[in-house]
C-alpha cells in the first residue's frame, strides 16, 4: 500500500503536521496536539456516522462545516477548529443537547468523567433559552447488570455501534426516532453478550451505568491504578478505580497489542470480587499446638530455622505474580524441593468478533504461562500429602481444598492471602498482599510480560510475596532481602529463561513478549 | 391532461396521458395503448448511448434536488465487478406532493419500462423500487403489474429473447419521510433504520447491499421511455435550456381546481395558480405559496411571476423542489401553517444529527407557544439562531427543509408573529 504510506502535510490551528494519507482530520488533528471535541466517534469502532455533528471544523475551500471525524485530510489543507462559525457550532450542539438533559451531575455517576459536563463548562451559556418542558424518558434496565438513564442520553449510538461493530451482536438498537429516540434492547433480544459491559465505558455521558457502580462513588473520590485482570490468561490492561481501599469499579485500559479499549464482563467482576472473603492479617506460627501472631522478624527466622525440605511438595497458584513464584521457586530451591504443580480453573470460551485476539480464554487465570516459566506443571486435582512431608502452598491452590487437607504434613508453609478452610492445618502462615495489593507482573497466554500495579493498601501487615520471600532467603544465607518492585523484577529477569534483558521500566505499561527462549508452546493462537 | 382536472395548456407526452384510465394499469391494456414499444430499442443500445441520450435530453431528476440524471448515471462503473443496482424512488412523503403516486396507480407500467431502460444504462441486474408505506393499495397495483411483466417477458431472466436478465422487485417501507433520502432510503432497504448516511461513499461507489447503486425518482424514471424513443431534441421541445421537458404539478391547498397537471417546464407560477387551477375559491386573496413542496422557501402574491423552473424558482428566492404549490389564502394564519410544518419534520427527523433531532422540535414548540399567544421578543431571535445552526450542519438537507420555509416566514411574515406576541 504505497498510497497509505504517503505523508501529506497540513494545517490546523495554525499548527503544521505531517500525517499518512488517508488520516482523517481529527486524527491529524491529535497529531498536531489539538483537540477536536467528539461524541459519536469513538477510535476503537470502526462505523463513524459523523452524527453528533460536534467535531465540525472549518476548512478552507470548503462551503460547509466538516465533521472532522470522516473527512480525510489533505495534503496543503487549512483547517480551523476554533473559528467563530466552528466554536458556535459547537456550542449550538451543547445547548441543543442540553435542551432534554436533566442535569442531574450532582447525581450522576459520569460527573467528572462526562464529555457533556465538560465541553458545556467550556463552550456553554450559564442560561438556556429553552423555555418548554423537557421530555422525561426516565429509567430502563438495558441488561441484568446495566442500567439506562434515558434523559441523559446524547443518542451517540457508540453503545449501539460497540455491540454491532465490535461484539457482533445486533441486541442494542435506537427506538423511535427524532427527539423521541431512546437506545433499548431490539424487541425480543436480550443485552446478555459476555462483553456488553464496554457499553457503559463508551458512554460518553452517565447513560449506561453498572448496577453494581451506580451512586457508589464520584469521580474525584477515586484513585485508578494501572492493572491487568486476573479473570483469564488475556491479560487485559485495566484501570482499577479504588475508593476508600475497595476496589469499585475496573474499566479496560487501551493495549492494541492485547485487548484494545474493551475487556469482558467477567474480568470486570474478578478484582470487584477480591473484595471479598477473610484475609491473612499478620504472620503466624504454629507454636505449643496453636497458630499464634508473631512478628515478621520472628516468623520469618523462625521458619528458617524449621523448615526443611524433607520428601517436600509444592503447590502453587496461576494467579499469583512472576516475582512471588521466583522467590518460591528459589525457596523451593534453597530447602531442596523440587517440581510443584498449579491448577487452572477452566471455562468456556468467548471470543469478541470485531477484535478476535481478545477473548475471554478457557484458563481463568492470568499467569499460567508465568508459573511454567518458573518451571511448575499444570496439573489436576491436589497432589496427596504424604504423612510428615513438607507441605508449601503458594496462594490460592487449596481455596477449594478439604479442611483437614494438609493435616498429616510434617511443615505445611502457608503463603497466601486469604484465610481458606485448609489453612488451619499450617505450620507457619505468611500473609500475602494480593495482585491488587502488590506490584509485578503477569505473562499471558502468548507470552506477553506485563506490569501491573498496587491499587489498594494491604490489611494488617501483609506484604508483597517477593518481599518477604527474599528476605527469608536471606534468612536462610542467601542475598539481601529486596524492598522495590525492580529489584525484583531485575532478580528474576537475571536467572530465568525468557526474560533476558527485560526490566521493570523497560516494560513500560504495553509490557514485551518473552525471548524465544520462554515462549509458551501454546502461543501461536 | 391533467388529474382529476384537465387543464387548458397542449401538453403531448406520454407521463399523464393516461391518468384516469383503468386499461393503462393491465399490461394488455397498456401494451394496446403502445407501450413497451421503447424497451426493445433499448435493448439494441450500448448502455452508454442509452445515458447519453438521456444526458443530452438535459432531463433533471424529479425528486426535488435536479441534479441531471443523465450525469448521474455516468457515475456507475463501466465496467462492472460485481451487482449493480437500482432504487425507483416512490417514498413520495413531501407534504404537497403527489405526483409519484399518481404514476404508480395509473401507469405502472409506464415506471417499469423506465425502470428497465435505465437498468440497462446503469448496467444493473435488479431494480428496486421503494414504496412509501403508506401506499398501500398503490403498491398493490404496481406489484401487480410487475406480476405481468414477468409473465409477458419484460422483466426477469432474459428479457424480451436479449439475454439481459434484470429482475424487479416492489418493497413496501415502514412510513418515513426520510427514506426518501437517497441514503436513508437504502439503509432501509437493506434493512436498517431509515437514517442518511455521510457522504462519501457516493451510492455510485458504494450504496445499496455495499455495491453501485444509483437512486431515481419515480418521475424521472417515467420520463426515460419518452426520451429514449423520440431522442433529446424531442424532449427539449418543452421546458428552459436548463430545465427541459415537462412536470407533474402537484398544486394544493386553497384553490378552485387543485390536482396534479403535467406542464412544461418554466410555466409562470403565477399562470400554474390562477389560470391552471383557477386561483383561490370564493373570491378569495392568496396570501402565501410554498412553490415546491413543504420544504421551500415561501412566496408571497406579489413574488408569484416566475420561471417554474429549476433556475427560475432559486432566482426567485425559492426552489421548484418538486413543484408542489401549497396555496395559503388571506384567512390562513402563516404561524400555524409554519407550526405545522416544524410538527411534521420535527416527527420525521430520523434523530441522528443532534441539530435537526433537537432543532426540528425546538422550533416546533416555539412556534407552538407563539401560536397559543406565550411568545415573547426572544422567540424570534432564538428562531433566527436556529435557522442558522440548523443550515447546512446536518448528513442530510431535513434541517434545512424546515428552515427554508422558516426563514421565509420570518421574513416576509413578521408582522403576523409580532401581533400574535403582543396579544
Amino acid at each position: 500500500m504505497s498510497d497509505a504510506a504517503k505523508q501529506i502535510t497540513l494545517t490546523i490551528d495554525g499548527v503544521e503536521v505531517s500525517v499518512e494519507a488517508g488520516t482523517t482530520v481529527l486524527q491529524a488533528a491529535e497529531h498536531a496536539g489539538v483537540v477536536v471535541p467528539h461524541y459519536c466517534y469513538h477510535p476503537g469502532i470502526p462505523s463513524r456516522p459523523a452524527q453528533c455533528r460536534m467535531c465540525l471544523v472549518e476548512i478552507e475551500g470548503q462551503p460547509k462545516l466538516q465533521p472532522s471525524c470522516v473527512f480525510p485530510a489533505g495534503d496543503g489543507m487549512v483547517v480551523r477548529t476554533t473559528s467563530e462559525t466552528a466554536e458556535t457550532a459547537r456550542k449550538s450542539v451543547i445547548e441543543f443537547l442540553l435542551l432534554n438533559h436533566p442535569l442531574d451531575c450532582p447525581i450522576c455517576d459520569a460527573a467528572g468523567q462526562c464529555m457533556l459536563q465538560d465541553y458545556a463548562f467550556e463552550t456553554g451559556q450559564l442560561r438556556s433559552r429553552y423555555a418548554e418542558a423537557k421530555m422525561v424518558l426516565g429509567r430502563d434496565r438495558v441488561a441484568e447488570d446495566i442500567l439506562y438513564f434515558g434523559d441523559r442520553c446524547i443518542v451517540c449510538t457508540r453503545c449501539v455501534r460497540f455491540m454491532e461493530d465490535i461484539a457482533g451482536d445486533n441486541a442494542l438498537v435506537v427506538a423511535q426516532r427524532g427527539h423521541k429516540a431512546y437506545i433499548d434492547t431490539f424487541p425480543g433480544r436480550d443485552l446478555d453478550h459476555a462483553f456488553r459491559g464496554n457499553i457503559v465505558d463508551v458512554c460518553p455521558v452517565g447513560a449506561l451505568v453498572h448496577e453494581d457502580f451506580v451512586f457508589k462513588a464520584r469521580a474525584w473520590d477515586m484513585d485508578s491504578s494501572p492493572g491487568i485482570c486476573p479473570g483469564c490468561s488475556t491479560g487485559c490492561n485495566i484501570e482499577v478505580n479504588v475508593k476508600e481501599n475497595q476496589v469499585v469499579r475496573t474499566k479496560p485500559r487501551l493495549n492494541p497489542d492485547v485487548n484494545s479499549y474493551w475487556m469482558c464482563d467477567h474480568g470486570r467482576r474478578s478484582l470487584v470480587m477480591s473484595n471479598r472473603g477473610v484475609r491473612a492479617e499478620a504472620p503466624m506460627v504454629r507454636q505449643g499446638g496453636e497458630l499464634e501472631p508473631a512478628s515478621w522478624n520472628e516468623a520469618l527466622a523462625w521458619v528458617a530455622g524449621e523448615l526443611n525440605g524433607s520428601s517436600g511438595i509444592a503447590l502453587v497458584s496461576a494467579g499469583v505474580s512472576n516475582e512471588a513464584l521466583f522467590y518460591t521457586r528459589a525457596l523451593l530451591e534453597r530447602i531442596g524441593v523440587e517440581g510443584g504443580t498449579f491448577q487452572v480453573e477452566q471455562g468456556d470460551e468467548v471470543t469478541l468478533s470485531g477484535f478476535p485476539k481478545l477473548k475471554l480464554r478457557a484458563d481463568r487465570a492470568p499467569n499460567a504461562v508465568g508459573a511454567e516459566l518458573h518451571r511448575f506443571t499444570r496439573a489436576d486435582g491436589l497432589p496427596e500429602v504424604p504423612d510428615g512431608a513438607t507441605l508449601v502452598v503458594l496462594g490460592d491452590a487449596i481455596s477449594n481444598a478439604p479442611a483437614d487437607y494438609g493435616a498429616n504434613a510434617g511443615f505445611f508453609l502457608y503463603i497466601g492471602s486469604h484465610l481458606f478452610p485448609a489453612v488451619g492445618n499450617a505450620t507457619a502462615v505468611l500473609p500475602a498482599a494480593t495482585v491488587a495489593e502488590s506490584d509485578g507482573t503477569f505473562v499471558n497466554y502468548e507470552g506477553r510480560v506485563q506490569r501491573f500495579h498496587r491499587a489498594l493498601r494491604t490489611p494488617g501487615v501483609a506484604r508483597p510475596t517477593w518481599m518477604f520471600l527474599s528476605r527469608l532467603l536471606e534468612h536462610l544465607g542467601g542475598e539481601s532481602g529486596v524492598r522495590e518492585i525492580d529489584d525484583a523484577f531485575a532478580a528474576m529477569a537475571t536467572g530465568t529463561a525468557g526474560l533476558e534483558g527485560m526490566s521493570w521500566a523497560g516494560l513500560g505499561l504495553r509490557g514485551e513478549l518473552l525471548s524465544e527462549a520462554g515462549q509458551p508452546a501454546v502461543a501461536a493462537e | 391532461m391533467g388529474y382529476p382536472y384537465s387543464h387548458d395548456l397542449e401538453v403531448g407526452t406520454q407521463l399523464s396521458r393516461h391518468f384516469g384510465d383503468e386499461r393503462a394499469r393491465t399490461l394488455e391494456g397498456w401494451k394496446g395503448l403502445g407501450g413497451y414499444a421503447t424497451l426493445p430499442k433499448a435493448l439494441e443500445m450500448d448502455p452508454d448511448a442509452i445515458t447519453e441520450v438521456v444526458k443530452n435530453s438535459g432531463l433533471r431528476g424529479r425528486g426535488g434536488a435536479g441534479f441531471p440524471t443523465g450525469v448521474k448515471w455516468s457515475f456507475m462503473p463501466k465496467e462492472p465487478n460485481g451487482a449493480h443496482y437500482l432504487c425507483c424512488n416512490a417514498d413520495e412523503s413531501e407534504p404537497g406532493a403527489f405526483k409519484d403516486r399518481e404514476i404508480l396507480r395509473w401507469v405502472p407500467h409506464l415506471l417499469i419500462e423506465g425502470c428497465l431502460i435505465a437498468a440497462r444504462a446503469i448496467r444493473a441486474e435488479h431494480v428496486y423500487i421503494y414504496v412509501r408505506g403508506e401506499f398501500f393499495p398503490f403498491s398493490a397495483i404496481l406489484r401487480d403489474a410487475v406480476v405481468e411483466a414477468y409473465e409477458g417477458g419484460y422483466a426477469g431472466e432474459d428479457i424480451l429473447g436479449s439475454g439481459w436478465s434484470c429482475d424487479v422487485t416492489v418493497h413496501l417501507g415502514a412510513g418515513a419521510y426520510i427514506a426518501g433520502e437517497e441514503t436513508g432510503l437504502m439503509s432501509s432497504l437493506m434493512g436498517g433504520r431509515a437514517e442518511p448516511w455521510i457522504k462519501p461513499p457516493f451510492p455510485a461507489q458504494s450504496g445499496a447491499f455495499g455495491r453501485p447503486t444509483t437512486v431515481n425518482n419515480v418521475e424521472t424514471l417515467a420520463a426515460v421511455p419518452m426520451i429514449v424513443a423520440e431522442g433529446a431534441d424531442w424532449y427539449r421541445q418543452w421546458g428552459t435550456d436548463k430545465s427541459p421537458g415537462t412536470k407533474l404539478w402537484c398544486c394544493s391547498g386553497h384553490l378552485e381546481r387543485p390536482g396534479t397537471y403535467e406542464l412544461p417546464l418554466g410555466v409562470n407560477l403565477r399562470d400554474v395558480i390562477y389560470e391552471v387551477c383557477g386561483g383561490a375559491p370564493n373570491g378569495k386573496k392568496i396570501k402565501a405559496v410554498i412553490p415546491g413542496g413543504s420544504s421551500t422557501a415561501m412566496l408571497t402574491d406579489d413574488e408569484l411571476d416566475c420561471s417554474g423552473c429549476y433556475e427560475g424558482m432559486a432566482e426567485a428566492g425559492s426552489a421548484l423542489g418538486t413543484a408542489s404549490p401549497i396555496v395559503m389564502n388571506e384567512d390562513t394564519s402563516i404561524v400555524s401553517a409554519m407550526r405545522r410544518i416544524a410538527q411534521f419534520y420535527a416527527h420525521e427527523s430520523c434523530g441522528q444529527c443532534v441539530q435537526c433531532r433537537e432543532g426540528t422540535s425546538w422550533t416546533a414548540k416555539i412556534l407552538h407557544r407563539i401560536e397559543v399567544g406565550e411568545g415573547t421578543a426572544e422567540d424570534l431571535d432564538t428562531l433566527y439562531h436556529l435557522c442558522v445552526q440548523m443550515t447546512g450542519r446536518t448528513i442530510c438537507p431535513l434541517a434545512d427543509s424546515v428552515v427554508f420555509p422558516l426563514v421565509s416566514s420570518l421574513d416576509k411574515f413578521k408582522d403576523e408573529y409580532e401581533a400574535l406576541i403582543k396579544r
